[in-house]
């Protein structure tokens, strides 16, 4: 294998493994967002506030 | 969705994004891409892979996420659904039943294809694969999957495909019964990590193989490596009568340069030439070559993702997910399999046995490499084995479009549209596998389903998200709950650059393959598939076709009468 060879085997490799690697790490370190919970009336209105 | 049927939803985000790679990676990954790669030279052909994969791959890709979402949302998981649901046309369902259409219709030659590589397992771990010549290797695979004769697959030894087509039809269904969450995430999350483990044992062995033959020295992992990856190739031509130079062969190795050089010094007839990168780049094959590789790969515009992003929640991210799944195909593809299949075929059999159609490398060159090496029963068991959790975690995929499409247009149940998609799927797969010879049915099926109406259906996807949809509006229903927003440059290749880069390689891919008009040469030869349909009529590509055109009027009608589809009242406008 040639010197160019090596070098496209290996910029290739690398770019497509970082960027599986980052990916992951982002899906597994983001939390997951919680669906927006359905309100029902609020139990605490403005007027019995202090 | 009917809304008489509990809503099916995926468990985690990394469960879907397993399961959307896993449709991806098949064996394109470890067959095709280093198959190609090797033929353009590597340097030329992934700068062009590349590129491909910024516009077309990461586009439609996240065209699709945002879409199935977003039509998801709106209660609808089948394509025909989704299309009408997001446009706010009725219409546009029809467009959709492509999206249902083409996952079916691969599904029943792709099983077939997914019972080959278990069989091939088993046959290695059983010691039948012990070939010592390439005619022992292509008799074994002939008479495996009956491409002999018609009606000759139905065998059910150890050396016939029968018990295996059966067996992955099973699991096939068993998995898709028991649904999204239960059925395909929870295989794909043991199947996908499995697979690359595989993958990283097998890739060893190649890379530590050195020259198993010392008196073929040049047949050794390094120029196996420099075959699949070199920028630049060595190529000897000789002169015809008229003058001009025609290619031989490639050359690979210090002793096979020298003796080629040698050669052509003492034959005027024969000359030595080096193939620079920009050359290579010139080469407009090399383009529709990686784009095709980039499309398929990717299982874009199959129909796959927009109904599995379907069952998102509304505040999951498409991008980051998006982008996850394709860079774990990419990953297969480029990290495992382009060191892998090429390097391994190179070392053992040379050139020649490095090239060659994906089916040939896998089952007829593949098998004596592993004959070949030492401990290869093992290696060979595990190679195939993870060509068969790959074809399973694909063929799963190529299911639940058409579940999803039965249940909302026959409000149907999940257990009744299993059944039902189970019958059909059979019945075509029994025409495939029935009409084996030469696997005639498989191939007229991949040509006009599983290559033509992809490109036509991510055409039309594309085409919808940046001009029907809008991309202001595409783009806002693909950020919405990202982590990291679609970078605002791809507004611009979504609407022009990717639709007028996939209508140019489509009307390429078309002119050559289907007229077959050389570009090059101005040559004219209608392609064979069109040949088999009008010119020297063959029955069984002809049944084939009209195979695809019952199913897709089964769909059509299925999708015109379904009171689901001919308005958006459940799910309201999506605009």
């Amino acid at each position: 294998m040639t010197l160019g060879g090596w070098i496209i085997m290996i910029v290739s490799v690398c770019s497509v493994t970082c960027l599986f690697s980052w990916c992951i790490h982002k899906v597994l370190t983001t939390p997951e967002e919680e669906e927006d919970k359905m309100h029902g009336f609020e139990i605490e209105t403005p007027d019995t506030k202090k | 969705m009917s809304s008489s049927h509990p809503k099916e939803s995926w468990n985690s985000r990394i469960g879907i994004i397993l399961a959307v790679s896993g449709s991806a990676v098949g064996l394109g990954n470890f067959l095709r891409f280093p198959g190609l790669a090797a033929k353009h030279g590597g340097g030329a052909f992934m700068l062009a892979y590349f590129v491909s994969f910024l516009i077309i791959g990461l586009s439609i890709c996240w065209a699709e996420w945002a879409m199935g979402r977003a039509g998801g949302q709106k209660g609808r998981n089948s394509s025909p659904g989704i299309l009408a649901a997001i446009t706010g046309q009725s219409n546009y369902k029809y467009f959709g039943v492509i999206g249902v259409l083409i996952p079916v219709m691969i599904y029943m030659y792709y099983v077939y294809i997914e019972a080959w590589c278990l069989g091939y397992s088993v046959n290695f771990l059983a010691g039948n694969l012990d070939f010592s010549n390439g005619e022992e290797a292509s008799a074994f695979f002939g008479a495996f999957v009956g491409a002999g004769a018609d009606g000759s697959a139905f065998g059910f030894g150890i050396k016939q495909v029968g018990w295996f087509l059966v067996a992955v039809f099973i699991l096939n269904f068993i998995l898709i019964y028991r649904g999204l969450s239960r059925g395909i995430e929870l295989f794909c999350k043991y199947a996908m990590p499995a697979l690359m483990v595989l993958a990283f044992v097998v890739l060893i062995r190649v890379l530590t193989i050195g020259t198993p033959d010392p008196a073929n020295p040049d047949l050794n992992v390094n120029n196996g490596l420099g075959y699949m990856w070199n920028p630049s190739k060595t190529i000897v031509e000789s002169r015809s009568s008229d003058g001009a130079w025609a290619k031989i062969n490639e050359v690979v190795g210090d002793n096979a340069i020298a003796t080629a050089t040698a050669q052509a010094a003492a034959d005027e007839s024969l000359r030595v030439r080096k193939v620079s990168l920009t050359q290579q780049l010139l080469n407009f094959q090399l383009w529709l070559d990686a784009a095709g590789q980039i499309f398929f790969s990717l299982s874009i515009g199959f129909g796959v993702i927009i109904n599995y992003s379907s069952y998102l929640k509304r505040k999951d991210d498409v991008v980051l997910s998006g982008l996850a799944a394709t860079s774990a195909n990419e990953f297969c593809e480029v990290g495992l399999g382009g060191l892998m299949t090429v390097p391994a075929a190179f070392t053992f059999l040379g050139i020649a046995g490095a090239t060659g159609s994906t089916l040939g490398l896998g089952f007829n060159a593949l098998p004596m490499v592993f004959a070949s090496m030492p401990a290869g029963a093992l290696f060979g068991f595990l190679f195939f084995f993870l060509l068969f959790l790959a074809a399973v975690t694909s063929s799963l995929s190529m299911l639940q479009p058409g579940i999803a499409f039965l249940e909302e247009s026959m409000d149907i149940d999940r257990k009744k549209s299993v059944s039902v998609l189970g019958i059909i799927t059979a019945l075509g797969s029994g025409f495939v596998v029935y009409f084996s010879k030469d696997l005639k049915a498989l191939d007229t099926i991949d040509f006009w389903v599983g290559t033509f109406l992809i490109f036509v259906l991510a055409t039309i996807q594309i085409i919808i998200f940046g001009w029907v949809i809008g991309i202001k509006r595409g783009l806002k229903m693909a950020n919405q709950g990202a982590l990291f927003k679609v970078p605002p440059i791809y507004g611009i290749i979504m609407k022009y650059v990717t639709p007028t880069f996939l209508l140019i390689i489509f009307a390429l891919w078309t002119i050559q393959n289907v007229f077959g008009y050389n570009i090059l040469t101005g040559e004219q030869d209608y392609s064979s598939y069109v040949k088999d349909l009008f010119i020297q009529p063959n029955g069984v590509a002809r049944f084939s076709v009209v195979l695809i055109i019952l199913v897709a009027a089964f769909f059509t009608i299925l999708t015109a009468i379904a009171p689901k589809f001919k308005s958006n009242d459940e799910g309201g406008n999506a605009k």
